[in-house]
């Protein structure tokens, strides 16, 4: 805050500098110094504050990842040890588990990007008060999820949880446990990420549904196309770059599913539903293995720059559709 | 052409309805139960009007109980428009400069501050932790306020929205002996206002949301934001359904309030951006 309101104060200063320019009419006021200068103090906070709490931390943790520095022993209890944090985290057992789950995890992409352009479609063309379904699609998508959490909690209580009650009533004999089960909770993380990202996805689906040509379906309609036809071979297609899009998003927002989990299971039962950002927390902030968590952390930052690199490459070859 | 009502138009709308409702079904729980008495929460058949209203009860004491939602509420609010404000001041600032200044270095620098977006929030926190301790900004509101404040994705979006002016009214406000704060101030800010409010919005809502933060930059639990709250309040009255279901209503529906008002900005926001939260 104190940092903007310095800036400010100058910016101010270089207003009052200004009256002395028009003696010098020849000379084009936008390049030389006071534009770099003006340029600067333009961008200065963001770059500061972007290099404190970005640049900094990212190569400080690159530094840190090769001690087995632990924050309670402090500074004099570090030392130097190389590559043994990778290769601890490449041989342990929960942060292969961490990662496996966060593969399975991924499962739930494509079956929120199917449903969301399903509703898409059919907001879009098939329904009246188009804006209305947006909002109530859209609802989970902004809601707090520490909350969203909390309720699923008790919707999915084993015995007594409403989800639970309706299965038996319609004659399951031994619904699944969900969150309270080793083979059911990550399924059921996947069904509430799956609930509260139908809205982001349907809404950039919509936005991408502008982009298709009317003509081609008036085109269609004439030639006597079905519905599924126009859908086919029109919709999806021509939709392709959006679906590319998500894709990528889901993918990299599902390695940041954090607070869900935390809220909803911690990582447990069994670590059935351990991440790897639920282990890196585990590890710095619990464990409070610094240099150990460390490693995690570009660990992670390697994988979803491996991802970003994929879809750089793809995306080159997706420009015609 | 005469507006007709379109019988299969109708039939879809009705059954696409039908399915909304269901898809909304979690949250119409929530509400129902926090209006009731413990003993008739997990009632089956699922009784959707409280028999017993227990509504005043329950809310009393989520807002002036142990983990009073009063001072939640106040922590956030404080948290959430102080962040809203510098962040905008702070992404608009540079958009314009990135937008509208012909400085040395400032593609590079802009490309610097673009890759930084790919970085997932969690692999920086330790060292910002450890940042954070050092400097003395663990737990304290600036602190938390400062990590949303330099927002990658609100200077992108705003810079896009300032490269549309046209440059012969910068221009020509410069050969006018105007200096670039003031073009700033009086000329592209006021012509960007939608893009601004409509990042503010979502920047509230961002950040009102935030658990991730706090639960790590926060200690003291008379600083808590209202999603760290409703954790530990969840974690103490773990077994009270209806009291969970006042607490979890009171942290979502400030925000579907908004939401509904500013829904327009919201949702073209998100679609500008094709950003998640």
């Amino acid at each position: 805050m104190q940092m903007e309101s310095n800036v400010q104060s100058e910016n101010e200063q270089e207003v009052k500098k200004v009256p002395k320019k028009p003696k010098k009419r020849n000379r084009n006021p936008s390049e030389g110094w006071q534009e770099n200068l003006a340029g600067y103090l333009f961008i200065a906070p963001m770059f500061i504050g972007t290099s404190l709490l970005v640049l900094f931390p990212i190569i400080s943790s690159l530094a840190l990842s090769f001690t087995n520095w632990n924050f309670v022993s402090g500074f004099q209890g570090a030392n130097f040890v190389g590559l043994d944090n990778f290769r601890d985290l490449m041989s342990n057992k929960l942060f292969h588990k961490a990662l496996m789950n966060n593969f399975i995890l991924l499962i739930a992409v494509p079956i929120m990007l199917i449903i969301s352009l399903a509703l898409a479609v059919i907001i879009n063309k098939y329904v009246y008060f188009k804006d209305f379904f947006k909002i109530i699609y859209f609802m989970p998508f902004i809601s707090s999820i520490v909350a969203v959490a909390v309720v699923f909690q008790v919707l999915f209580h084993p015995t007594k949880g409403p989800i639970n009650q309706v299965l038996m009533a319609l004659g399951v004999e031994n619904p699944p446990g969900w969150i309270a089960d080793i083979t059911f909770s990550l399924p059921s993380v996947m069904l509430i990420m799956i609930w509260t990202g139908i809205g982001f996805n349907l809404i950039i689906y919509l936005a991408g549904l502008q982009n298709v040509p009317k003509e081609l379906y008036e085109a269609a309609e004439m030639d006597g196309a079905t519905a599924w036809y126009q859908f086919t071979k029109i919709t999806i297609p021509l939709v392709s770059p959006t679906t590319f899009l998500l894709l990528i998003t889901g993918i990299i927002s599902s390695f940041k599913v954090f607070d869900l989990i935390i809220v909803l299971t911690e990582g447990g039962p069994a670590n059935s539903t351990l991440t790897p950002v639920v282990y890196l927390y585990q590890q710095a902030f619990i464990e409070l293995k610094t240099g150990y968590a460390s490693s995690i952390s570009l660990v992670m930052f390697i994988i979803i720059l491996i991802i970003t690199y994929i879809q750089f490459i793809v995306q080159k070859k997706w420009v015609n559709y | 052409m005469t507006e007709k009502i379109d019988v299969r138009k109708l039939i879809v709308t009705i059954i696409m309805a039908i399915i909304g409702l269901i898809f909304l079904m979690p949250f119409i729980w929530m509400i129902s139960a926090s209006f009731k008495i413990e003993e008739e929460v997990l009632t089956y058949p699922v009784q959707w009007i409280p028999q017993t209203w227990n509504l005043v009860e329950n809310y009393k004491t989520v807002w002036t109980g142990s983990m009073p939602f009063l001072v939640l509420y106040w922590n956030s609010i404080k948290v959430t428009v102080l962040t809203t404000l510098t962040s905008v001041t702070i992404s608009s600032l540079a958009a314009y400069g990135f937008a509208k200044i012909n400085f040395k270095g400032s593609n590079a620098l802009f490309l610097i501050i673009l890759a930084t977006f790919m970085i997932p929030p969690q692999t920086l926190l330790v060292t910002q932790f450890l940042l954070y301790r050092w400097i003395g900004l663990y737990d304290t509101h600036l602190g938390l306020i400062l990590l949303n404040s330099f927002s990658v994705f609100g200077t992108f979006m705003l810079r896009q929205f300032y490269m549309g002016i046209s440059n012969e009214l910068i221009e020509s406000a410069r050969m006018d002996g105007a200096g670039h704060f003031r073009i700033f101030a009086s000329i592209a800010l006021p012509l960007v206002r939608p893009a601004i409010a409509t990042y503010a919005i979502l920047r509230f809502i961002w950040t009102w949301n935030d658990f991730q933060y706090p639960l790590i930059f926060l200690r003291s639990k008379e600083l808590y934001t209202i999603q760290l709250g409703v954790q530990s309040f969840s974690d103490e009255h773990g077994s009270v359904y209806s009291l969970m279901m006042a607490a979890s209503v009171s942290a979502i529906i400030p925000l579907l309030i908004i939401f509904i008002i500013g829904q327009k900005h919201v949702i073209e926001g998100i679609q500008l951006g094709g950003v998640k939260g």
